[in-house]
């Protein structure tokens, strides 16, 4: 099945789980404590109830299994090889070609036409040319969903409460044999949010700050629940923001991500209709009062600057001054961390009328067909042409070093994208530095790190 | 134990692997593990082999014997799903990884795939280079054949240690016709 009659509209599809409402109502469970004993395959077989606490091991139903153009082949494999050829539910299984789109060579064109091949035969979903998490969020996740994926950053969809994270190539392929997995229910640490971000700052120095606090494991088989102090602190988190913070989240090692459903989830849903089983009926979980974490943090945004990451791990965290005056060859705007039109809106705002440095190379990528189409009818795209920057088509490309803004030895990237692992854009010997879309513009224009409030 | 890779240096009860220990750092994340440009251009398991450890010696592959061990720090396997990552390992004759701790999605992974994993967080500077291991599949322990000490790993779920012990999910499935987690 192929995007387009993807897009025709499903009547909501109700949810026959038992005991729903006491669930949601218990006040000594987490959201992921909720989430798991709502989609637990036992409480449904026997129609009882069954609450999964933390630390259980529960087989679940799952709504949606993804996987992509570079984890989806070995999914196919591993299937193949089962001699399994029949899925359990097609309309639960999606298909992306994302990350190096379209083929950059005939090897990876090759595998773009294996997974072609299995769309046509089991008459799944197949969409091309937009980031996997960028694509559910825009068309399918829901609140209360069970989304797996083959890809790490499946955990953004936590920003419209949905339980999302990601898996590997085998057993999102016993996914889509049973259209069941095992999970195990993580603990939780409750992050709460008070103040407002300054000028200048974004989401993702937020979340920078936050990983560069607790490192890269800080938070590995944790679910994060994010939290706010007050409706203003509340009301400056977008769906665009929330969804970078849920993405980043991976990059702590959490499993999955979550912000409470508010009028700005149910608005983002309504202006963007879901299509095929984006449909399920919406379950709004909201953590108990009593509910248990293994531990909170506070983030007072106010006191947040602009942060720089790198290189090599994400928790090498600088602010933008103790990194400034850093040459660059290339800025790269983009990914499924920050490719979103927030980030290409303070990206255009931030280059129009001026140019990108002459030593620099400045790679504009966004995360979505969607997202495409809204920065050409804006007339950002225009701004970035007159300023010397290259736009893309929507792909992971620079973000995975595959193709459009892979770098050389020895070069230097600041990037928006989600990680600065060695060799992640390229070659071994360069260096990859991960900030906002608005510092990665204004270093840009500098040809050095610098910083965005100069700009603003 | 039985492996789609055959890498598995085996004595004759089968669930002991004996090999030398190559020792690494924290945070080895999968990028590091195998390039995204390398794995995403084959679906051969031998030719991710031949990118295994790639970002920390593009040699690796060649360096190692069948049946090495890899024995890291904190965090191993952290970063991408790539199921290609331990794949590559297994692949070019790596028959287990004993690290202080695994990202979460990695260590899923190793053990569909059928590399065994161990938890052990006390091995830190317990191991030299080239040190002789002795893996315990039954019992989830290793033992460092030099100084005869020997570590429990973390306990898995038995379903787990079942599908490590068939050659991973896809073995296991082969032989019962179910995934082991279904009722
Ligand atoms: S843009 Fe980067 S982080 Fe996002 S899905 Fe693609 S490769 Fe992963």
């Amino acid at each position: 099945m192929s995007a387009s009659s993807l897009q025709q509209q499903y009547h909501q599809q109700k949810q026959d789980i038992p005991h729903l409402k006491s669930i949601l109502v218990d006040n000594s469970l987490t959201f992921a404590e909720k989430a798991i004993s709502i989609k637990n395959v036992e409480a449904r077989n026997k129609k009882s109830k069954v609450i999964s606490a933390t630390g259980d091991i529960v087989v679940v139903d799952v709504d949606l299994a993804m996987a992509q153009d570079s984890t989806g082949p070995l999914a196919i494999r591993s299937l193949d090889e089962m001699g399994i050829d029949k899925l359990h539910d097609p309309s639960k299984v999606l298909l992306i070609i994302d990350h190096t789109f379209p083929a950059a060579d005939e090897k990876v064109a090759n595998l773009h036409a294996l997974i072609r091949d299995f769309v046509s035969r089991h008459n799944c979903l197949l969409v091309e040319g937009s980031i996997s998490h960028q694509y559910i969020l825009e068309y399918l996740a829901t609140p209360g969903m069970m989304i797996l994926g083959a890809d790490s950053h499946t955990c953004q969809a936590g920003c419209v409460s949905a339980f999302a994270c990601g898996i590997g190539s085998t057993e999102i392929a016993a996914v889509w044999a049973t259209g069941q997995l095992w999970l195990r229910v993580p603990e939780t640490i409750k992050i709460n949010l008070s103040g407002i971000l300054n000028k200048g700052v974004f989401a993702r120095d937020l979340i920078l700050d936050y990983i560069g606090k607790v490192g890269e494991d800080g938070a590995n088989y944790k679910s994060l629940e994010w939290k706010f102090s007050k409706e203003n602190v509340r009301k400056q988190f977008s769906m665009d923001s929330r969804a970078c913070i849920s993405n980043a989240s991976m990059e702590c090692g959490a499993k999955i991500s979550v912000f409470p459903v508010d009028e700005i989830t149910r608005n983002y849903l309504n202006q963007n209709p879901r299509i095929g089983n984006g449909n399920l009926e919406k379950i709004e979980i909201q953590s108990g009062d009593s509910a248990r974490y293994i531990d909170e943090f506070e983030i007072e945004c106010n006191n947040i600057e602009p942060q720089v990451s790198g290189p090599d791990n994400v928790d090498k965290v600088h602010s933008v001054d103790e990194l400034g005056n850093l040459e660059i060859d290339q800025a790269f705007i983009g990914s499924s961390t920050n490719g979103r039109i927030e980030d290409l809106e303070i990206a255009a705002r931030i280059l129009k009328s001026r140019k990108v440095h002459n030593n620099t190379r400045c790679v504009v990528t966004p995360a979505s067909v969607r997202v495409y189409e809204e920065a050409i009818k804006r007339g950002y795209v225009e701004i970035y042409l007159e300023s010397g920057a290259v736009f893309t088509n929507a792909t992971c490309g620079a973000c995975v070093g595959t193709h459009l803004g892979a770098l050389g030895e020895n070069e230097i990237c600041v990037s928006s994208s989600s990680r600065n692992f060695v060799g992640r854009m390229g070659a071994l010997s360069s260096k990859v530095y991960l900030a906002s879309p608005a510092t990665v513009a204004a270093s840009a224009i500098e040809g050095k790190i610098a910083d965005p409030r100069r700009y603003m | 134990m039985k492996g789609a890779g055959d890498s598995s240096s085996l004595t004759t009860d089968g669930n002991i692997l004996i090999g030398r220990a190559w020792i690494f750092g924290d945070n080895i994340n999968t990028d590091i593990i195998i390039p995204f440009r390398f794995k995403s251009r084959t679906n051969d398991p031998y030719e991710m082999a031949k990118y295994a450890m790639y970002g920390f010696d593009p040699d690796f592959h060649k360096k190692i014997s069948k049946g090495d061990i890899v024995v890291a720090g904190r965090n191993f396997g952290g970063g991408s799903s790539r199921e290609q990552a331990p794949v590559a390992l297994k692949y070019a004759g790596i028959s287990a990884v004993i690290a202080e701790s695994f990202a979460r999605i990695f260590y899923r992974n190793a053990f569909a795939i059928g590399l065994p994993a161990l938890e052990i967080p006390e091995i830190k500077g317990k191991v030299n280079q080239g040190d002789e291991l002795k893996i315990d599949i039954n019992k989830f322990s290793a033992e460092i054949s030099r100084t005869k000490q020997i570590f429990q790993a973390k306990n898995v779920p038995e379903f787990m240690r079942q599908m490590l012990l068939e050659g991973g999910l896809v073995e296991y499935y082969k032989r019962y016709k179910r995934f082991p987690w279904a009722h």
